[in-house]
């Protein structure tokens, strides 16, 4: 531990940070879970989501890139940040087609995980934004329907920022905005089924799809059909 | 759509337009603004080469492309009629000059003429709400439009008469101020002792070159006066706060996008006080030793970009701005114009920074502040227009001069942009303190029944608030004053702004992008007489956790419109609101549920349309 560390708390718990640490990094240091959906280990900060947001002091912050600070005072668990991170998850839900029993990706979805952690069991108030966006099955051993995009913007880190490639990107502004690739269709990129921004810790949700990789793992089996996303720790 | 092939770009000449921005991604915007005007459009082949040239990926230029309202992959037409579509025009007969255009041109809302010829669109506020309805024709505003001044100007404009000759004949004799002050009407109703009277030349910057920087600061901090875009930091801590680094770059950077419906009070001062704003800008230069300074000017206002090109070029010419500014050693500024291409969000310091380095308007983190890390990670101070001005006066005057003026809080004058259902909109110059109800008595409004201060992301009040004094603490407000009378629908109002939060989101993050099209969704099924009691806590929960959770101001704020009424009007909801006795579920909308088969019957349904007899 360096001589400049310094501790705040997370619910009453104490941590210990660096400078230039955030909220969220000294909270996995200390084995403390902070719900998100953009943020991933390995890739930068984008607080795009904000699931990760919690109270800084009492100030509403992402806690991905909010930096922490001394004798700061956060709190996480609590019933009012749960509930507003349960209408954000609610919100990508309906802002995409995520029909769970008819994706691929059901049970390693960190979205569909994430909305069993926070509890959402009501049927939604408005019908879903029910998109209708081309699938792109150009590529050879990838295919992109952007229909269950989040929005996260990890494939793009990591295409930019681990591969060097910058394949995909954002377009539009608003709710037409969305992630594109950088050709006239996945197959006129440099897109390798190697690349980290397509391997399967990439992407949360169904958008980016491995071909001929479906169902490898059965359902049932699957990362978070053992338990809450969050909780692996606890339960091993 | 036909294409002439002149119009048809070729790589050399989109090469030629990078290297003259030294092919720097940092000025994507003036290329991408400079290929659109020449050939119309940004088209997909057209973005590779500015990648290539520029070093950047196809798809990160054509995420600015797509970003900005104002640039378009489809071509546009030779002349781009944009019709101004805020709630003030169209309470002003926007339709009939709409119905107009449509018959004339014989294109919608939206379509480009087969021929290349027109384009026909509607866009958000462009600031000439004292003159609505009012239009851009390319770069050339009209104002104060009727359907039968419509019909004439299409007539002109098809015999190909140049837009700006609309204004006059000799528009493009005469000098640029004198352009847009035939274009535009000045409107100003109050002018007061800081800004709109009499102002001597330069006579602030000659006394902040006097003294020593820190001096300038702790004159502008002793005045008391706070930032005029609407949140009200105040100005000297700014300004401190931008050189506590070691930094030998700073920036200094004019803010003159505004884009909150119903301001344009920074338009007059564009158009009068330039020179002073620049005054302004030198001044804060000297203040925290920068020799950099920019001037963002929306895109809406282009019609005003010679003006101050030439106000720039004089004074470049009288020393005034360059190496050695008033003859004095070693004290160096410029400034540059930048153009916005048609964003409301980029009116907010990180997202306008985020725009003039040539991405996606998207705002920064809160943290770093922008005068720690701003423009390209360097000390930046982003200051409004009719700040900037202050500054130069409070220099020019002194601290307790302008604390004379106002109140403790809220010191000096300020510029209040009235418009809507009065005599009298225009601009009014007032020392801080006054009440609404004063403002409406001197505009002429005795009859209003609403009044949103401070635009859509203020607030709307009603009669029982117009008391309330004009002030931080009590109503803050960067100046707009709409005013409806007891004639307008406050759930139309709502609805039309919530449309606008939901158009102008950037959409970096999820409430915003998200939650903002479900609020709006929410309180047209309310205005539609589809709402339940369980709708309207939905709203309070979902605005909630909009504002929260929201990454910038925009979103912070988006459900004002909707809370504010809902908190000033509530018997306009509850009228609205369905009994809960017809058994249907609350995501049952039978309107939605008819319309397909209503659509394939081509016929209306006799029992569920209301006006079937229409």
């Amino acid at each position: 531990m360096s001589g400049d560390s310094f501790t705040f708390t997370i619910d009453g718990v104490e941590v210990t940070a660096t400078p230039g640490q955030t909220i969220m990094e000294a909270a996995d240091a200390a084995g403390i879970y902070i719900p998100r959906l953009c943020d991933v280990e390995g890739l930068r900060h984008q607080g795009g989501c904000r699931v990760c947001t919690v109270k800084a002091s009492g100030r509403s912050a992402a806690a991905c890139t909010q930096p922490a600070a001394p004798d700061l005072v956060v709190d996480n668990e609590t019933d009012h940040l749960n509930t507003m991170r349960r209408h954000l998850v609610e919100m990508l839900f309906q802002e995409g087609n995520h029909l769970c029993p008819v994706c691929e990706a059901s049970g390693n979805c960190e979205l569909q995980a994430m909305a069993y952690r926070l509890e959402m069991v009501e049927p939604f108030r408005f019908p879903g934004l029910e998109p209708c966006r081309p699938v792109d099955a150009s590529h050879p051993d990838i295919a992109l329907d952007t229909n269950r995009c989040i929005s996260c913007g990890r494939c793009i880190r990591a295409s930019a920022d681990v591969d060097g490639k910058g394949i995909f990107g954002y377009v539009g502004r608003g709710i037409h905005r969305r992630v594109a690739v950088n050709g006239s269709d996945l197959a006129h990129t440099d897109a390798d089924i190697n690349d980290h921004a397509v391997s399967r810790q990439v992407c949360p949700v169904g958008c980016i799809i491995r071909k001929r990789e479906g169902f490898s793992i059965p359902i049932g089996e699957r990362e978070y059909d053992h338990g809450l996303i969050g909780d692996e720790g606890d339960s091993e | 759509m036909v294409q002439s092939q002149t119009d048809i770009a070729t790589p050399a000449e989109i090469e030629a337009i990078c290297a003259r921005f030294d092919d720097d991604p940092h000025r994507m915007l003036d290329i991408l603004q400079e290929v659109q005007t020449r050939f119309r459009c940004v088209s997909p082949e057209v973005m590779e080469v500015v990648a290539s040239a520029t070093g950047l990926t196809r798809v990160a230029v054509d995420a600015v492309v797509s970003f900005y309202s104002f640039l378009s992959d489809a071509p546009k037409g030779r002349v781009t009629i944009r019709l101004c579509d805020d709630i003030v025009d169209r309470f002003s007969g926007l339709d009939a000059v709409i119905a107009a255009f449509e018959a004339e041109l014989g294109i919608k809302v939206g379509q480009t003429s087969g021929d290349g010829a027109f384009s026909l669109e509607v866009t958000a506020c462009i600031g000439m709400c004292d003159q609505a309805p009012a239009a851009m024709i390319n770069d050339v505003v009209l104002t104060s439009l009727t359907a039968e001044r419509v019909r004439d100007l299409v007539t002109q404009l098809k015999e190909g008469v140049d837009p700006g000759l609309l204004i006059g004949s000799r528009y493009y004799e005469k000098p640029p101020q004198d352009r847009i002050r035939d274009a535009v009407r000045n409107n100003i109703r109050r002018a007061g002792a800081v800004l709109l009277g009499p102002v001597p030349a330069d006579s602030g910057l000659k006394k902040a070159l006097q003294m020593r920087p820190e001096q300038v600061i702790d004159i502008i901090e002793d005045s008391g006066l706070r930032g005029c875009g609407g949140a009200g930091f105040p100005a000297g801590k700014k300004l401190r706060h931008a050189t506590q680094n070691d930094s030998t770059r700073r920036f200094v950077f004019c803010n003159a996008d505004e884009g909150e419906p119903g301001t344009f009070k920074d338009r007059v001062l564009l158009t009068e006080r330039a020179h002073l704003m620049v005054e302004g800008m030198t001044v804060a230069a000297r203040a925290i030793g920068a020799e950099e300074g920019l001037i963002y000017l929306r895109g809406e206002y282009t019609y005003m970009r010679d003006h101050i090109l030439a106000v720039l070029d004089d004074r470049r010419a009288r020393g005034l701005l360059g190496r050695n500014i008033m003859g004095m050693e070693g004290s160096h500024f410029d400034v540059r114009l930048q153009m916005g291409a048609g964003s409301y969000v980029c009116g907010e310091a990180g997202a306008l920074i985020s725009s003039c380095e040539g991405l996606p308007g998207e705002p920064k983190g809160r943290l770093p502040l922008p005068t720690e890390r701003g423009y390209l990670g360097l000390p930046t101070v982003v200051n409004n227009v009719e700040t900037f001005c202050h500054i130069a006066r409070v220099m020019d005057r002194g601290a307790e001069w302008f604390r004379g003026m106002g109140t403790d809080t809220s010191p000096g004058t300020k510029l209040f942009s009235v418009s809507g259902d009065c005599l009298n909109p225009g601009i009014y110059e007032l020392e801080y303190g006054l009440t609404l109800a004063e403002l409406l008595d001197m505009a002429g409004a005795p009859e209003a029944a609403a009044v949103m201060v401070g635009g859509p992301s203020g607030t709307i009040i009603g009669r029982e608030h117009f008391g309330r004094r004009l002030v931080f603490g009590d109503l803050p407000t960067g100046g707009a004053v709409m005013i409806f009378g007891p004639h307008r629908n406050i759930l139309e109002i709502v609805d039309y702004y919530m449309g606008f939060f939901v158009h102008e989101s950037c959409g970096y993050c999820t409430p915003c992008r998200v939650g903002n099209v479900f609020l709006h969704k929410a309180v047209q099924k309310i205005r539609a007489g589809q709402g339940k009691q369980a709708d309207l806590d939905y709203i309070r929960e979902y605005s909630a956790t909009i504002m929260e959770t929201s990454r910038c101001g925009l979103g912070q704020t988006s459900p004002n419109p909707i809370l504010s009424t809902l908190k000033n009007f509530p018997l306009l909801y509850s009228a609205m609101l369905k009994g809960g006795g017809d058994r249907t579920q609350p995501t049952f909308d039978i309107q939605d549920a008819i319309e397909e088969a209503r659509s394939i019957a081509q016929r209306r349904s006799y029992i569920f349309d209301r006006d079937f007899t229409q």
